[in-house]
Formats: structure tokens, sequence, C-alpha cells
């Protein structure tokens, strides 16, 4: 359904973006993994049209079987309503304070559908069930500040999907949210892609978020797709060494007596930071925080391997059945 | 040895609370025992009443019922008798170091505050550098301004200008959850090194449970203002003692590593 070739975004001299190919299938759910700084928000920003008004993008991205890359602004503002579903990081900015929830839905259907008033008020209370807002008809009156967090993204999940699209973009949805609260709205998420058929461009810095939501898997660096692969296999059986240094830096809660046995263990960590834009090295990009760099790569950059089943660029694996 | 901090039956509300005619208490009738050098973990979700609980034995607010004593002594006979010194023992980091750090003010002059305010004097240079040296900064930031560091170096400045006035306790309010993971990490490993290297007691609050099974050996969980769960974090989280601290432990395995590919569930 979508197809990305050979992208490369640019902000002035830099390059931020390049992705030589980026696959979603319909109705299937790809999650972007990296840290700030990494590429991913840039990537499904692009594909969203929404990107910074400095970034130029070349190469293509298809969607069924029209070009985005080049396409014009008031197309694919259309688009982006009516076939591409945008869900954003933080509700509370997302949502015109002065609006009700109500009205702001309707918005959502007037532009991107072609139903009249009536319709239009149904689909709404439709829509706001659908999200798991119980009792939908009181939420039409309340203004953003009157609901809590959680249901702030149901109805930004509610807006997104007004149109029928049939690609959902979300880009960290969750991360202003907390974690039983995340949970559901992950797995509204998960059903509501599962129950239409949509796509799902999931993009997050929590490697556990995206793994719970995804089928795949594409590992950021750079700008760079440095692995790619189902979500079981990035996590359990990581090649690249930033997918092994994010896994590993990744708190987690031991389970049981491992509880004791890890209490007062140091957090295993990524070398340094991400560098600022045009500061990445050159050759493999994450070579000076990596602990497996040689002379190869500091002299070309990584080609994509096969490793079984999962695509991969790194001069130096870690060796396959290695835990990370 | 009498703990470090002790709280007794603390209830609070809010005044805004109480003219909307919501009588509910913010903080519940909360026992609490801090022993020195130990660290403590306070978990619960927004709105538990985890950040006003620690803003009460700091002394930032003051509780409508109940008694808080800091080192033998009650917390109003402090404020009475030595504002400024139990200010200084007593440190709080908080979650979003940008909006903690004047952005108008130097790393230098930030860092300089709490000796100006609570100690009287002009902070001398290479104290501050120190300062910066403990928490793995170079020296050279104190000229920088917050926009020109990126989050994790404003977090350990926040850290850095904490721990200035030698603080006993350190109270950090989800020092990490505005930071990547791997900033995370790099953190929450700078705390762990400080609290020992300094003899220091850390409180730390977070919905994070993966943060407290690491740093803290003993936890308090906290739901609307009520303790559901209290104890050695080992017993704790390994065998949850109520229905809410389970959810708490089973959200975090939903979307946990640990179970390599197992989509969420459905439905739950």
């Amino acid at each position: 359904m979508l197809s990305i070739r050979d992208l490369q975004v640019r902000i002035g001299a830099h390059e931020i973006v390049g992705i030589e190919a980026l696959d979603i299938g319909a109705g299937r759910r790809v999650g972007l993994v990296g840290e700030s700084g990494s590429g991913k928000s840039i990537t499904a920003m692009s594909i969203a049209g929404l990107q910074p008004r400095e970034a130029v993008i070349s190469g293509s991205i298809r969607f069924d079987d029209r070009e985005l890359v080049g396409m014009r602004e008031s197309e694919l503002a259309r688009m982006r309503g009516a076939e591409i579903g945008f869900i954003p990081q933080d509700p509370t900015r997302a949502l015109n304070p002065t609006m009700r929830v109500g009205r702001q839905i309707a918005e959502a259907l007037r532009l991107n559908t072609e139903l009249d008033r009536g319709a239009v008020h149904a689909r709404t209370l439709e829509l706001l069930e659908q999200v798991r807002l119980p009792d939908a008809a009181s939420y039409l009156r309340r203004y953003p500040h009157q609901i809590s967090g959680g249901q702030q993204q149901r109805v930004l999940i509610a807006m997104a999907i007004a149109a029928g699209p049939r690609l959902l973009i979300a880009d960290e949805p969750t991360t202003a949210l907390d974690v039983t609260v995340q949970n559901e709205i992950l797995r509204l998420i998960v059903e509501l892609s599962t129950a239409h058929g949509m796509g799902l461009l999931f993009v997050s810095h929590e490697l556990g978020v995206v793994r719970s939501v995804c089928d795949e898997i594409g590992v950021i660096y750079g700008g760079r797709l440095v692995e790619f692969g189902s979500s079981r296999d990035i996590v359990t059986r990581p090649r690249h060494r930033y997918t092994s240094a994010l896994i590993g830096a990744a708190p987690e809660l031991p389970r049981g007596d491992a509880l004791a046995r890890m209490m007062g263990k140091r957090f295993s960590v990524i070398p340094g930071a991400v560098p600022p834009i045009g500061g990445f090295p050159i050759g493999c990009r994450f070579r000076n925080r990596c602990g497996a760099a040689s002379e190869q790569c500091a002299s070309e950059p990584p080609v994509e391997s096969d490793a079984g089943g999962h695509r991969l660029k790194c001069w130096h694996p870690v060796a396959a059945g290695d835990a990370a | 040895m009498t703990p470090l901090v002790e709280a007794r039956g603390i209830r609070f509300r809010y005044p805004s609370g109480r003219r909307r005619g919501d009588a509910s208490w913010t903080i519940d009738d909360v026992d609490l025992t801090l022993d020195r050098a130990a660290t403590l973990g306070i978990v619960g979700e927004s709105g538990s009443g985890k950040s006003t609980l620690i803003r009460i034995l700091c002394g930032l607010i003051a509780a409508n019922e109940g008694e808080v004593r800091f080192d033998g002594r009650g917390i109003g006979d402090w404020l009475a008798r030595d504002r400024l010194g139990f200010r200084a023992r007593n440190q709080i980091v908080f979650q979003n170091p940008r909006r903690s750090l004047d952005p108008r003010m130097t790393v230098a002059t930030s860092l300089g505050e709490p000796i100006r305010a609570l100690e009287r004097r002009r902070p001398i240079t290479s104290e501050l550098a120190a300062g910066l040296e403990r928490v793995g900064l170079s020296p050279a930031l104190l000229d920088r301004y917050p926009h020109q560091l990126s989050g994790g170096q404003l977090q350990r400045v926040a850290i850095a200008r904490a721990l200035t006035v030698k603080p006993s306790v350190l109270y950090a309010d989800e020092p990490t959850s505005a930071l990547d993971v791997s900033v995370q990490a790099q953190v929450l490993n700078l705390l762990m090194d400080l609290r020992d290297e300094l003899g220091l007691t850390l409180v730390l609050v977070t919905h994070n449970l993966a943060v407290v099974g690491r740093l803290a050996e003993r936890v308090l969980v906290l739901r609307r203002g009520v303790v559901v769960d209290a104890g050695a974090t080992v017993d704790v989280l390994a065998r949850p003692g109520n229905a809410y601290t389970e959810a708490l432990v089973q959200a975090a395995a939903e979307v946990s590593l640990a179970d390599g590919g197992k989509p969420i569930s459905a439905g739950a």
C-alpha cells in the first residue's frame, strides 16, 4: 500500500533522512524506533507531508499508485485527511482549547468527507463510541480541558480515523500518558487497525511499546534504516549494534527472583549521544558510539545485507544467536 | 537510630478542591519512614498524589493533618528556626529540566542559586566547576545557556545544582521521564553513583516500575492519595499485595521486551 524508495530528506546541506526502501502492506503495522534526533519522526512527518518547511524531499513515496513526493499541497492535504490519518504526540497541544470536542471531530468530518450535517452528527457520535468514550453524547459538549489526557488522545484518534483512512501515522502517541492509560490507547489503536484493515506507521523511542503494537520494526539511526525485521526477530535476535544497545538500555522490570538479583545494578548505556544535524561521522553513522567499530566502518557506509529474514546495515553485526 | 524522615497520618487537600466542593483528600492518611542512605521509590499514576507527597516532605506545602519529622524534629519547628538549613538538606530535582532552569541564566548562575539563597554567600567558580564534573559534565558548560544543552545535560545540571548545598535527602520527581531511553539509563546510573558516593538518601518519584526495581530497595505505591502497598521492592513488585499494584506490574509487562514479539492483548 505504502512504498518508499530512495527517500531523501535534506535540510540545507544536510541529508537528514536517507531510506532506500520501506514498505507498509495493507493492514500491516510497522514501527520506527530510535532516539530523539535519529530521524524517525521526520520520516513519518514526510510521509504525511507535514515535514518542516525548509526540508526538501526527493525520491519516491507511493501510496497505492499515487506518488506523494512532488504532489500539490492542496491535493496532499486532502489525502492526509481522507486517506492518511495522523495521530500527534501531545494531545493537549493538538486540540483547540476553545472549541468543544464534538465540534472538532465534526470539523474533521466536514473537511475530509462529503457527509451532510445530519450525517456528520451521527458519525461523530459513532466515532466517539468507536474510540470507547463511554456516554459519547456527553463528550460532544465538553472542552479539551474537561477531559483527561487519555480521553484527549481518544478524541484525536477519532479525528484521525474520521474519514476512514487506510493508513494511520502515529508519532509517539502515548509518551505523555501513564502506563495503564498508554496500554489502553495502544490496545485501541491495534483494535481499530485490525477491525478496519488500516495500515499503521508507529513512531516511538520505546522499543517495548513498538513491539507490542507492530508486526514489523525498523530501527533508525542517523536517518538510516539500520535494521528491519519482524517484531519478534528484532527484539529477541537483534543483529545491529545499535538495536542491541537500545534493548540493553531500556529499563525493564525483572520478574520474580530476578528482581533481587538486579537491584542496585547499573543500566547498560549507549555511550555518547545522538549528534546534532550534520554532526554524524562519515562511514557508518553509529560508529563513534559503537564498541565494535573498525577501519572499515570509518571508510565505507555499511551496505544492506539479508540476515536470516531481516535487513541489516552493519559491518560487524552481533553474532546470530547471541542474545543482546 | 531514628529514621531521617518520618511521616504519620499525613492528610492534605488543595484549597481549590475544597472550594469546588470536592471533599476528597489529595493525600489521605499517609505514613512513611525513610532511613538514612536508603532509597525509597514512590510509584503511582498521574493524580495519585506522589508529587504532592514529596512537596509536603520537603516543606514546600504544609499538610492539613498529621506530622512530618526530619532528623528528629518536626517540620514546623525546622521551618520556624532554621528554614534555610532545612531547605538545603532537602533538595528536589524536577521532571523537566527545560522548565526548571531559567532560560535567561547561564549554567553558572543557575548552579549558584541554591548557594546564594540558602547559604547566603557568593558561589566560588571552582566549586561550581567541581559540581559539574561530579555529574559528568565539562566545566566549559558554565558559560552556556540552557538552550545550548541537551535534555540529558540539563538534567545533570539540575542534579548538580541540588547537590551544591550538600543535601541529606535528594527528592527526584520523575527525573528521567522527559528523556530518551538511552539518556534515561545514563541519568539513572548517575543517580545511583552519586547516592553511593555521597551517602545520599534518595526518594525517587516515578511511574516507571522498572526504575524502582533497579534503584529503590523500598517502595510505596500510591493511589488517589492512599498508600495501597508498601515494603521491600523485591516483595511488593514480585508478589503484589493488591490488585492495583498488580495492574501496574501487568501494564509494565505488556510493553516489556522480555516477551519478545507478543502483541498487546486485545479486549482486556
